[in-house]
Protein backbone atom coordinates (compact mmCIF):
# COMPACT_ATOMS: atom_id res chain seq x y z
CA UNK A 1 0.00 0.00 0.00
CA UNK A 2 2.56 2.40 0.92
CA UNK A 3 4.65 1.57 -2.47
CA UNK A 4 1.40 2.42 -4.57
CA UNK A 5 0.89 5.54 -2.64
CA UNK A 6 4.77 5.78 -3.44
CA UNK A 7 4.52 5.74 -6.62
CA UNK A 8 1.83 8.26 -7.11
CA UNK A 9 3.90 10.42 -5.20
CA UNK A 10 7.19 9.82 -7.37
CA UNK A 11 5.36 9.93 -10.52
CA UNK A 12 3.87 13.78 -9.60
CA UNK A 13 7.30 14.32 -8.04
CA UNK A 14 9.68 12.92 -11.49
CA UNK A 15 7.14 15.79 -13.82
CA UNK A 16 8.17 18.49 -11.31
CA UNK A 17 12.13 17.72 -11.83
CA UNK A 18 12.03 16.61 -15.41
CA UNK A 19 9.92 20.14 -16.69
CA UNK A 20 12.06 22.28 -14.39
CA UNK A 21 15.59 20.74 -15.25
CA UNK A 22 14.68 20.51 -18.98
CA UNK A 23 13.05 23.78 -18.96
CA UNK A 24 15.36 25.87 -16.61
CA UNK A 25 18.60 25.47 -19.21
CA UNK A 26 16.15 26.21 -21.84
CA UNK A 27 15.11 29.07 -20.53
CA UNK A 28 16.49 33.08 -21.29
CA UNK A 29 15.44 36.38 -21.02
CA UNK A 30 14.84 36.78 -24.69
CA UNK A 31 12.88 33.94 -25.00
CA UNK A 32 10.14 35.87 -22.59
CA UNK A 33 10.06 39.04 -24.28
CA UNK A 34 10.58 38.56 -27.70
CA UNK A 35 8.11 37.42 -30.08
CA UNK A 36 9.01 34.99 -32.95
CA UNK A 37 11.65 36.53 -35.53
CA UNK A 38 12.09 35.66 -38.95
CA UNK A 39 13.52 31.49 -39.50
CA UNK A 40 12.36 31.04 -35.80
CA UNK A 41 11.16 27.73 -36.38
CA UNK A 42 14.29 26.89 -37.88
CA UNK A 43 16.16 27.79 -34.45
CA UNK A 44 17.00 30.98 -35.08
CA UNK A 45 16.25 34.30 -32.95
CA UNK A 46 13.09 35.10 -31.18
CA UNK A 47 10.77 34.03 -28.37
CA UNK A 48 7.50 32.92 -27.30
CA UNK A 49 6.18 36.55 -25.63
CA UNK A 50 3.62 35.96 -28.49
CA UNK A 51 2.55 32.77 -26.91
CA UNK A 52 2.58 34.13 -22.72
CA UNK A 53 0.90 37.15 -23.37
CA UNK A 54 -1.82 35.33 -25.66
CA UNK A 55 -2.16 32.76 -23.08
CA UNK A 56 -3.07 35.39 -20.48
CA UNK A 57 -5.32 37.42 -22.49
CA UNK A 58 -7.34 34.00 -23.28
CA UNK A 59 -7.36 33.01 -19.65
CA UNK A 60 -8.33 36.56 -18.39
CA UNK A 61 -11.14 37.38 -20.92
CA UNK A 62 -11.97 33.28 -20.50
CA UNK A 63 -12.19 33.74 -16.33
CA UNK A 64 -13.98 37.22 -16.73
CA UNK A 65 -16.74 35.25 -18.98
CA UNK A 66 -17.40 32.44 -16.89
CA UNK A 67 -17.48 34.63 -13.76
CA UNK A 68 -20.53 36.69 -15.27
CA UNK A 69 -22.22 33.10 -15.28
CA UNK A 70 -21.16 31.22 -12.48
CA UNK A 71 -21.59 33.65 -9.95
CA UNK A 72 -25.52 34.71 -10.55
CA UNK A 73 -25.66 30.83 -10.81
CA UNK A 74 -23.93 29.99 -7.47
CA UNK A 75 -26.06 32.65 -5.70
CA UNK A 76 -29.77 31.57 -7.43
CA UNK A 77 -28.58 28.16 -6.48
CA UNK A 78 -29.58 29.39 -2.56
CA UNK A 79 -32.62 28.03 -0.72
CA UNK A 80 -34.30 31.22 -0.96
CA UNK A 81 -34.63 31.44 -4.72
CA UNK A 82 -34.85 27.64 -5.83
CA UNK A 83 -36.08 24.46 -5.27
CA UNK A 84 -34.25 21.16 -3.37
CA UNK A 85 -35.15 19.68 -7.02
CA UNK A 86 -33.66 22.00 -9.56
CA UNK A 87 -30.74 22.92 -7.75
CA UNK A 88 -29.35 19.11 -7.89
CA UNK A 89 -30.81 18.85 -11.10
CA UNK A 90 -28.03 22.08 -11.90
CA UNK A 91 -25.27 20.41 -9.53
CA UNK A 92 -25.74 17.01 -11.68
CA UNK A 93 -25.73 19.40 -14.89
CA UNK A 94 -22.31 20.99 -13.88
CA UNK A 95 -20.83 17.78 -12.95
CA UNK A 96 -21.19 16.44 -16.28
CA UNK A 97 -20.42 19.35 -17.86
CA UNK A 98 -16.96 19.72 -15.74
CA UNK A 99 -16.31 15.83 -16.73
CA UNK A 100 -17.13 16.75 -20.48
CA UNK A 101 -13.55 16.70 -22.76
CA UNK A 102 -11.88 20.20 -23.31
CA UNK A 103 -12.22 18.34 -26.77
CA UNK A 104 -15.78 18.88 -26.71
CA UNK A 105 -15.82 22.71 -25.94
CA UNK A 106 -13.05 22.94 -28.61
CA UNK A 107 -15.39 21.51 -31.43
CA UNK A 108 -18.81 22.70 -30.25
CA UNK A 109 -16.50 26.53 -29.87
CA UNK A 110 -15.80 25.93 -33.21
CA UNK A 111 -19.66 25.36 -34.82
CA UNK A 112 -20.67 28.62 -32.60
CA UNK A 113 -17.69 30.30 -34.56
CA UNK A 114 -19.07 28.94 -37.49
CA UNK A 115 -22.74 30.39 -36.86
CA UNK A 116 -21.35 34.12 -36.10
CA UNK A 117 -19.34 34.47 -38.98
CA UNK A 118 -16.20 34.75 -36.97
CA UNK A 119 -12.48 33.07 -37.77
CA UNK A 120 -9.96 31.02 -34.74
CA UNK A 121 -9.66 34.51 -33.00
CA UNK A 122 -9.50 35.85 -29.26
CA UNK A 123 -12.80 36.43 -29.02
CA UNK A 124 -13.16 32.61 -30.13
CA UNK A 125 -10.39 31.27 -27.65
CA UNK A 126 -12.67 33.31 -24.78
CA UNK A 127 -16.03 31.71 -26.07
CA UNK A 128 -14.45 28.31 -25.65
CA UNK A 129 -12.56 28.92 -22.97
CA UNK A 130 -15.11 30.44 -20.60
CA UNK A 131 -16.89 26.64 -21.81
CA UNK A 132 -14.47 24.61 -20.31
CA UNK A 133 -14.08 27.17 -17.06
CA UNK A 134 -17.63 27.69 -16.36
CA UNK A 135 -18.37 24.27 -14.09
CA UNK A 136 -15.26 24.28 -12.55
CA UNK A 137 -15.95 28.04 -11.67
CA UNK A 138 -19.52 27.56 -10.68
CA UNK A 139 -18.75 24.22 -8.65
CA UNK A 140 -16.58 26.19 -6.68
CA UNK A 141 -18.19 28.98 -6.14
CA UNK A 142 -21.86 27.46 -5.34
CA UNK A 143 -19.83 25.24 -2.46
CA UNK A 144 -18.96 28.90 -1.22
CA UNK A 145 -22.09 30.11 -1.53
CA UNK A 146 -23.28 26.92 0.56
CA UNK A 147 -20.99 27.48 3.62
CA UNK A 148 -22.16 30.57 4.65
CA UNK A 149 -24.28 30.00 8.23
CA UNK A 150 -27.63 29.54 7.83
CA UNK A 151 -28.15 31.64 10.87
CA UNK A 152 -26.26 34.61 10.10
CA UNK A 153 -28.69 35.38 6.95
CA UNK A 154 -31.38 34.90 9.68
CA UNK A 155 -30.02 37.47 11.83
CA UNK A 156 -29.76 39.88 8.66
CA UNK A 157 -33.60 38.76 7.48
CA UNK A 158 -34.80 39.50 11.19
CA UNK A 159 -33.31 43.10 10.41
CA UNK A 160 -36.18 42.81 7.97
CA UNK A 161 -33.94 42.71 5.09
CA UNK A 162 -34.96 41.50 1.49
CA UNK A 163 -33.63 38.29 -0.23
CA UNK A 164 -31.38 40.79 -2.81
CA UNK A 165 -30.20 42.94 0.20
CA UNK A 166 -29.12 39.79 1.65
CA UNK A 167 -27.44 38.05 -0.54
CA UNK A 168 -25.16 41.29 -2.12
CA UNK A 169 -23.88 42.63 1.40
CA UNK A 170 -24.04 39.42 3.51
CA UNK A 171 -23.66 36.26 1.54
CA UNK A 172 -21.34 38.05 -0.85
CA UNK A 173 -19.27 39.08 1.47
CA UNK A 174 -18.89 35.98 3.79
CA UNK A 175 -18.24 34.08 0.38
CA UNK A 176 -15.93 36.17 -1.26
CA UNK A 177 -12.78 34.03 -0.04
CA UNK A 178 -14.50 30.84 -1.86
CA UNK A 179 -15.55 32.74 -4.73
CA UNK A 180 -12.08 34.63 -5.31
CA UNK A 181 -10.28 30.65 -4.68
CA UNK A 182 -13.22 29.94 -7.53
CA UNK A 183 -11.89 32.10 -10.30
CA UNK A 184 -7.97 31.78 -9.45
CA UNK A 185 -8.60 27.75 -9.48
CA UNK A 186 -10.96 27.77 -13.04
CA UNK A 187 -7.52 30.40 -14.53
CA UNK A 188 -5.16 28.00 -13.76
CA UNK A 189 -7.26 25.27 -15.62
CA UNK A 190 -8.20 27.36 -18.07
CA UNK A 191 -4.78 28.93 -19.04
CA UNK A 192 -3.54 25.20 -19.24
CA UNK A 193 -6.18 24.05 -21.26
CA UNK A 194 -5.17 23.34 -25.21
CA UNK A 195 -7.67 21.23 -26.92
CA UNK A 196 -10.78 23.85 -26.61
CA UNK A 197 -8.60 26.44 -28.01
CA UNK A 198 -6.95 24.34 -30.87
CA UNK A 199 -9.27 25.52 -33.38
CA UNK A 200 -11.18 28.43 -31.41
CA UNK A 201 -7.50 30.78 -31.36
CA UNK A 202 -5.29 29.46 -34.04
CA UNK A 203 -2.05 29.93 -33.46
CA UNK A 204 0.26 32.98 -34.59
CA UNK A 205 3.24 34.92 -34.60
CA UNK A 206 2.35 38.00 -32.78
CA UNK A 207 0.53 39.45 -30.08
CA UNK A 208 -2.91 39.96 -30.58
CA UNK A 209 -4.63 43.29 -30.94
CA UNK A 210 -7.95 43.21 -31.31
CA UNK A 211 -10.72 40.71 -30.25
CA UNK A 212 -10.75 39.74 -34.04
CA UNK A 213 -7.22 38.15 -34.40
CA UNK A 214 -5.67 34.81 -33.83
CA UNK A 215 -3.96 34.48 -30.71
CA UNK A 216 -0.92 32.29 -29.34
CA UNK A 217 -0.86 30.47 -26.90
CA UNK A 218 1.36 28.53 -23.69
CA UNK A 219 -0.03 25.20 -24.24
CA UNK A 220 0.17 24.99 -27.97
CA UNK A 221 3.29 26.40 -27.75
CA UNK A 222 4.25 23.34 -26.19
CA UNK A 223 2.64 21.22 -28.86
CA UNK A 224 3.72 22.51 -32.21
CA UNK A 225 7.30 23.03 -30.74
CA UNK A 226 7.45 19.94 -29.31
CA UNK A 227 6.50 18.35 -33.04
CA UNK A 228 9.16 20.06 -34.67
CA UNK A 229 12.40 17.88 -36.13
CA UNK A 230 14.86 20.83 -34.73
CA UNK A 231 16.66 20.10 -31.24
CA UNK A 232 16.56 23.96 -31.02
CA UNK A 233 13.03 24.18 -31.73
CA UNK A 234 12.31 21.17 -29.37
CA UNK A 235 14.29 23.05 -26.12
CA UNK A 236 11.68 26.20 -26.54
CA UNK A 237 9.04 23.69 -26.16
CA UNK A 238 10.99 22.69 -22.91
CA UNK A 239 11.01 26.05 -21.81
CA UNK A 240 7.59 26.91 -22.94
CA UNK A 241 6.52 24.01 -20.69
CA UNK A 242 8.10 25.59 -17.54
CA UNK A 243 6.59 28.95 -17.84
CA UNK A 244 3.11 27.18 -17.97
CA UNK A 245 3.47 25.00 -14.94
CA UNK A 246 5.19 27.94 -13.10
CA UNK A 247 1.70 29.68 -13.69
CA UNK A 248 -0.14 27.11 -13.34
CA UNK A 249 1.57 26.19 -10.02
CA UNK A 250 1.45 30.02 -8.51
CA UNK A 251 -2.31 29.81 -9.50
CA UNK A 252 -2.90 26.70 -7.53
CA UNK A 253 -0.88 27.74 -4.54
CA UNK A 254 -2.45 31.26 -4.52
CA UNK A 255 -5.91 30.16 -4.48
CA UNK A 256 -5.10 27.80 -1.49
CA UNK A 257 -3.35 30.93 0.13
CA UNK A 258 -6.31 33.75 -0.75
CA UNK A 259 -8.87 31.31 0.79
CA UNK A 260 -6.65 31.03 4.41
CA UNK A 261 -5.77 34.82 4.25
CA UNK A 262 -9.38 35.94 3.55
CA UNK A 263 -10.92 33.92 5.74
CA UNK A 264 -9.58 35.79 8.74
CA UNK A 265 -12.56 38.34 8.26
CA UNK A 266 -15.10 36.05 8.08
CA UNK A 267 -17.59 35.71 10.74
CA UNK A 268 -18.28 32.38 12.17
CA UNK B 1 -29.96 35.52 -12.28
CA UNK B 2 -32.25 33.04 -13.17
CA UNK B 3 -30.69 33.61 -16.59
CA UNK B 4 -27.76 32.30 -15.87
CA UNK B 5 -28.95 29.23 -13.87
CA UNK B 6 -30.85 28.55 -17.03
CA UNK B 7 -28.06 28.96 -19.50
CA UNK B 8 -26.27 26.29 -17.08
CA UNK B 9 -28.87 23.99 -16.89
CA UNK B 10 -29.24 24.07 -21.12
CA UNK B 11 -25.84 23.96 -22.12
CA UNK B 12 -25.77 20.33 -21.88
CA UNK B 13 -28.41 20.15 -24.30
CA UNK B 14 -26.89 22.83 -26.43
CA UNK B 15 -23.91 21.20 -26.57
CA UNK B 16 -25.60 18.35 -28.01
CA UNK B 17 -27.70 20.07 -30.28
CA UNK B 18 -24.91 22.20 -31.88
CA UNK B 19 -23.08 18.78 -32.70
CA UNK B 20 -25.75 17.24 -34.03
CA UNK B 21 -26.70 19.77 -36.39
CA UNK B 22 -23.42 19.67 -37.85
CA UNK B 23 -22.95 15.81 -37.66
CA UNK B 24 -26.50 15.20 -39.65
CA UNK B 25 -25.06 15.54 -43.19
CA UNK B 26 -22.88 12.16 -42.25
CA UNK B 27 -25.98 10.69 -40.33
CA UNK B 28 -28.49 11.20 -43.39
CA UNK B 29 -25.73 9.17 -45.92
CA UNK B 30 -24.85 6.49 -43.55
CA UNK B 31 -26.41 4.70 -40.45
CA UNK B 32 -23.98 5.24 -37.49
CA UNK B 33 -23.48 1.48 -36.49
CA UNK B 34 -22.10 1.16 -40.13
CA UNK B 35 -19.96 4.54 -39.59
CA UNK B 36 -19.11 2.95 -36.08
CA UNK B 37 -18.07 -0.95 -37.07
CA UNK B 38 -16.53 -0.02 -40.28
CA UNK B 39 -12.80 0.11 -40.29
CA UNK B 40 -12.41 1.87 -43.98
CA UNK B 41 -11.28 5.20 -43.12
CA UNK B 42 -10.30 7.27 -46.53
CA UNK B 43 -11.55 10.46 -46.41
CA UNK B 44 -10.11 11.88 -50.11
CA UNK B 45 -13.01 8.58 -50.85
CA UNK B 46 -15.55 9.71 -48.89
CA UNK B 47 -15.08 6.39 -46.72
CA UNK B 48 -15.07 7.65 -43.06
CA UNK B 49 -15.08 4.32 -41.11
CA UNK B 50 -14.46 4.82 -36.73
CA UNK B 51 -13.70 1.29 -35.73
CA UNK B 52 -10.34 1.72 -35.85
CA UNK B 53 -10.44 4.99 -33.33
CA UNK B 54 -13.43 3.78 -31.08
CA UNK B 55 -11.12 0.45 -30.56
CA UNK B 56 -7.64 3.06 -30.29
CA UNK B 57 -10.07 4.92 -27.46
CA UNK B 58 -11.13 1.71 -25.54
CA UNK B 59 -7.57 -0.31 -25.93
CA UNK B 60 -5.62 3.25 -24.86
CA UNK B 61 -8.84 3.42 -21.71
CA UNK B 62 -8.55 0.40 -20.84
CA UNK B 63 -4.61 0.10 -20.33
CA UNK B 64 -4.91 3.45 -18.06
CA UNK B 65 -7.60 1.77 -16.04
CA UNK B 66 -5.78 -1.54 -15.62
CA UNK B 67 -2.79 0.08 -14.20
CA UNK B 68 -4.82 3.12 -12.34
CA UNK B 69 -7.28 0.81 -10.50
CA UNK B 70 -4.96 -1.24 -8.24
CA UNK B 71 -3.00 1.67 -7.42
CA UNK B 72 -5.43 3.87 -6.41
CA UNK B 73 -7.30 1.65 -4.45
CA UNK B 74 -4.17 0.37 -2.24
CA UNK B 75 -3.26 4.47 -2.02
CA UNK B 76 -6.48 4.79 -0.96
CA UNK B 77 -6.97 2.05 1.60
CA UNK B 78 -3.78 3.29 2.88
CA UNK B 79 -4.38 6.58 3.84
CA UNK B 80 -8.06 6.66 4.77
CA UNK B 81 -7.38 3.70 7.14
CA UNK B 82 -3.59 3.60 8.00
CA UNK B 83 -2.03 6.74 7.67
CA UNK B 84 -1.52 9.15 10.09
CA UNK B 85 -4.56 12.05 10.04
CA UNK B 86 -1.62 14.91 9.56
CA UNK B 87 0.11 12.63 6.74
CA UNK B 88 -3.07 12.28 4.71
CA UNK B 89 -3.41 16.45 5.53
CA UNK B 90 -0.26 16.88 3.45
CA UNK B 91 -0.75 14.41 0.66
CA UNK B 92 -4.27 15.70 -0.08
CA UNK B 93 -3.65 19.08 -1.39
CA UNK B 94 -0.44 17.01 -3.29
CA UNK B 95 -2.77 15.04 -4.96
CA UNK B 96 -5.06 17.80 -6.19
CA UNK B 97 -1.55 19.49 -7.48
CA UNK B 98 -1.40 16.51 -9.42
CA UNK B 99 -5.30 16.83 -11.54
CA UNK B 100 -4.10 20.88 -11.65
CA UNK B 101 -0.89 19.91 -13.71
CA UNK B 102 -2.28 20.95 -17.69
CA UNK B 103 -2.42 18.18 -20.07
CA UNK B 104 0.37 19.00 -22.75
CA UNK B 105 2.46 18.75 -19.54
CA UNK B 106 1.92 15.29 -18.85
CA UNK B 107 2.44 14.68 -22.72
CA UNK B 108 5.42 16.42 -23.02
CA UNK B 109 7.10 14.45 -19.99
CA UNK B 110 5.19 11.48 -21.84
CA UNK B 111 7.15 12.33 -24.31
CA UNK B 112 10.28 12.84 -22.70
CA UNK B 113 10.36 9.73 -20.21
CA UNK B 114 8.09 7.30 -20.89
CA UNK B 115 8.37 7.24 -25.00
CA UNK B 116 11.87 6.42 -24.68
CA UNK B 117 11.30 3.84 -21.83
CA UNK B 118 8.20 2.09 -23.64
CA UNK B 119 11.07 1.50 -26.60
CA UNK B 120 13.78 0.00 -24.34
CA UNK B 121 11.19 -2.41 -23.12
CA UNK B 122 9.62 -3.25 -26.43
CA UNK B 123 13.50 -3.72 -27.46
CA UNK B 124 14.06 -6.29 -24.75
CA UNK B 125 10.87 -7.79 -25.26
CA UNK B 126 12.11 -8.28 -28.73
CA UNK B 127 9.13 -6.48 -30.61
CA UNK B 128 10.92 -3.23 -32.03
CA UNK B 129 9.05 -0.02 -31.41
CA UNK B 130 9.28 3.45 -32.16
CA UNK B 131 7.89 3.75 -28.61
CA UNK B 132 4.52 5.55 -29.44
CA UNK B 133 2.24 3.22 -28.59
CA UNK B 134 -0.52 1.95 -26.91
CA UNK B 135 1.13 1.42 -23.72
CA UNK B 136 2.87 5.25 -23.49
CA UNK B 137 -0.65 6.81 -24.07
CA UNK B 138 -1.99 3.80 -21.48
CA UNK B 139 0.69 5.59 -18.62
CA UNK B 140 0.37 8.52 -19.30
CA UNK B 141 -3.24 8.64 -19.00
CA UNK B 142 -3.25 6.16 -16.17
CA UNK B 143 -1.19 9.22 -14.08
CA UNK B 144 -3.80 11.32 -15.53
CA UNK B 145 -6.83 9.54 -13.78
CA UNK B 146 -4.52 9.35 -10.42
CA UNK B 147 -6.10 11.85 -9.36
CA UNK B 148 -10.01 11.56 -9.37
CA UNK B 149 -9.88 7.83 -8.57
CA UNK B 150 -7.26 8.50 -5.46
CA UNK B 151 -9.60 11.28 -4.03
CA UNK B 152 -13.40 10.13 -4.58
CA UNK B 153 -12.03 6.19 -3.40
CA UNK B 154 -10.29 8.28 -0.14
CA UNK B 155 -13.70 10.03 0.47
CA UNK B 156 -15.93 7.17 -0.09
CA UNK B 157 -14.10 4.67 2.46
CA UNK B 158 -13.59 7.64 4.89
CA UNK B 159 -17.78 7.53 4.68
CA UNK B 160 -17.57 4.02 6.12
CA UNK B 161 -19.23 4.05 9.38
CA UNK B 162 -16.78 3.81 12.49
CA UNK B 163 -19.37 1.34 14.39
CA UNK B 164 -18.45 -1.06 11.41
CA UNK B 165 -15.18 -1.03 12.00
CA UNK B 166 -15.68 -1.12 15.55
CA UNK B 167 -17.92 -3.71 15.71
CA UNK B 168 -15.79 -5.57 13.33
CA UNK B 169 -12.48 -5.07 15.59
CA UNK B 170 -14.27 -6.23 18.36
CA UNK B 171 -15.07 -9.46 16.67
CA UNK B 172 -11.05 -10.15 16.82
CA UNK B 173 -10.41 -9.35 13.39
CA UNK B 174 -7.32 -7.66 12.26
CA UNK B 175 -6.79 -4.23 10.34
CA UNK B 176 -6.76 -5.89 7.09
CA UNK B 177 -9.57 -8.55 7.25
CA UNK B 178 -11.65 -5.74 8.70
CA UNK B 179 -10.47 -3.60 5.68
CA UNK B 180 -11.07 -6.33 2.92
CA UNK B 181 -14.61 -7.78 4.57
CA UNK B 182 -16.04 -4.70 6.05
CA UNK B 183 -14.68 -1.29 4.52
CA UNK B 184 -14.34 -2.47 0.63
CA UNK B 185 -17.55 -4.04 1.31
CA UNK B 186 -19.31 -1.61 2.39
CA UNK B 187 -17.63 0.71 -0.23
CA UNK B 188 -17.69 -1.20 -3.87
CA UNK B 189 -20.90 0.98 -5.07
CA UNK B 190 -18.75 4.13 -4.38
CA UNK B 191 -14.96 2.99 -5.76
CA UNK B 192 -17.16 1.49 -8.83
CA UNK B 193 -18.30 5.32 -8.97
CA UNK B 194 -14.97 6.57 -8.52
CA UNK B 195 -13.52 4.17 -11.07
CA UNK B 196 -16.27 5.05 -13.68
CA UNK B 197 -15.41 8.94 -13.35
CA UNK B 198 -11.98 7.87 -13.77
CA UNK B 199 -12.85 6.18 -17.30
CA UNK B 200 -14.86 9.16 -18.29
CA UNK B 201 -11.94 11.49 -17.59
CA UNK B 202 -9.28 8.95 -19.48
CA UNK B 203 -11.79 8.54 -22.45
CA UNK B 204 -12.18 12.11 -23.86
CA UNK B 205 -8.60 13.40 -22.51
CA UNK B 206 -7.00 14.71 -25.55
CA UNK B 207 -3.71 16.76 -25.80
CA UNK B 208 -1.08 14.26 -23.55
CA UNK B 209 -2.49 11.08 -25.60
CA UNK B 210 -1.96 12.55 -28.79
CA UNK B 211 1.63 13.19 -27.98
CA UNK B 212 2.46 9.84 -27.05
CA UNK B 213 0.11 7.42 -28.90
CA UNK B 214 1.57 7.49 -32.51
CA UNK B 215 -1.78 8.40 -34.49
CA UNK B 216 -2.03 5.70 -37.21
CA UNK B 217 -4.99 4.72 -37.98
CA UNK B 218 -5.08 0.78 -37.76
CA UNK B 219 -6.64 -1.55 -34.98
CA UNK B 220 -3.81 -1.89 -32.26
CA UNK B 221 -3.32 -5.76 -31.82
CA UNK B 222 -0.40 -5.36 -29.30
CA UNK B 223 0.65 -3.15 -26.38
CA UNK B 224 3.53 -1.38 -28.79
CA UNK B 225 1.55 -0.83 -31.77
CA UNK B 226 0.49 2.62 -32.08
CA UNK B 227 -2.92 3.71 -31.90
CA UNK B 228 -5.30 6.44 -32.70
CA UNK B 229 -8.10 7.65 -30.13
CA UNK B 230 -11.30 9.85 -31.36
CA UNK B 231 -10.28 12.77 -29.47
CA UNK B 232 -6.92 12.70 -31.43
CA UNK B 233 -8.35 12.26 -34.60
CA UNK B 234 -10.42 15.13 -33.83
CA UNK B 235 -7.57 17.27 -32.79
CA UNK B 236 -5.73 16.52 -35.63
CA UNK B 237 -7.66 17.16 -38.46
CA UNK B 238 -9.13 20.31 -38.46
CA UNK B 239 -6.79 22.01 -40.57
CA UNK B 240 -8.27 19.42 -43.27
CA UNK B 241 -12.04 19.76 -42.52
CA UNK B 242 -13.13 22.71 -44.30
CA UNK B 243 -11.27 21.14 -47.92
CA UNK B 244 -12.62 17.71 -47.62
CA UNK B 245 -16.57 17.12 -48.26
CA UNK B 246 -18.45 15.69 -45.02
CA UNK B 247 -15.08 16.01 -43.15
CA UNK B 248 -15.84 18.35 -40.64
CA UNK B 249 -19.37 16.65 -40.29
CA UNK B 250 -17.54 13.49 -39.48
CA UNK B 251 -15.60 15.38 -36.70
CA UNK B 252 -18.43 16.78 -34.98
CA UNK B 253 -20.26 13.49 -35.45
CA UNK B 254 -17.21 12.00 -33.60
CA UNK B 255 -17.13 15.23 -30.89
CA UNK B 256 -21.09 14.17 -30.15
CA UNK B 257 -20.14 10.69 -29.72
CA UNK B 258 -17.89 11.53 -27.39
CA UNK B 259 -19.68 13.78 -25.27
CA UNK B 260 -22.75 11.54 -25.39
CA UNK B 261 -20.31 8.54 -23.86
CA UNK B 262 -18.70 10.67 -21.86
CA UNK B 263 -21.86 12.08 -20.50
CA UNK B 264 -23.24 9.07 -19.43
CA UNK B 265 -20.90 7.83 -17.57
CA UNK B 266 -20.54 11.15 -15.71
CA UNK B 267 -24.09 11.12 -14.96
CA UNK B 268 -24.25 7.70 -13.79
CA UNK B 269 -21.68 7.44 -11.55
CA UNK B 270 -22.99 11.28 -9.75
CA UNK B 271 -26.69 9.61 -9.48
CA UNK B 272 -24.60 6.66 -7.72
CA UNK B 273 -23.05 8.97 -5.23
CA UNK B 274 -25.89 11.31 -4.71
CA UNK B 275 -28.10 8.06 -3.72
CA UNK B 276 -25.30 6.42 -1.81
CA UNK B 277 -25.32 10.00 0.55
CA UNK B 278 -29.35 10.07 0.86
CA UNK B 279 -28.48 6.10 2.38
CA UNK B 280 -26.29 7.27 4.66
Amino acid sequence: MQASLGIVLLVLAAILVVVVVRGASSLSLSMIFQTPKGGYYLGKEGGIANAIVGSVYLAVGGSILALLLSLPTALVLQREYTGHRLATFTRLCLDALWGTPSIVYGAFGFVIMRYLGLSASLLGGIIALSLVMLPIMARAMEEAVRMVPLQLKEVSYALGTTRLETTTSVVLRQALPGIMTAVVLAFGRGIGDAASILFTAGYTDYIPRSLFDPTASLPLAVFFQLATPFPEVQRRAYAAALILLIIVLVASLSARLLSHRFSKHIIR
Amino acid sequence: MRLALAFVNSLLAFLVLGLFVKARPILANESILDLLLSSSWHPLKGEFGFYPFVMGTLAVTAIAMILAIPICLLSAIYLSEYSHRRFRDIVRPIIDLLAGIPSVIYGFWGVIVIVPLVRALGHALGSPTTGYSLLSGGIILAIMVFPIILSVTTDVLRSVPTEATEASMALGATRWETVKHVILKSARRGIMAAIVLGFARAFGETMAVLMVVGNVPKVPTSLFDPAYPLPALIANNYGEMMSIPMYDSVLMLAALVLLLVVAAFNLGAQLFLIGMERRS
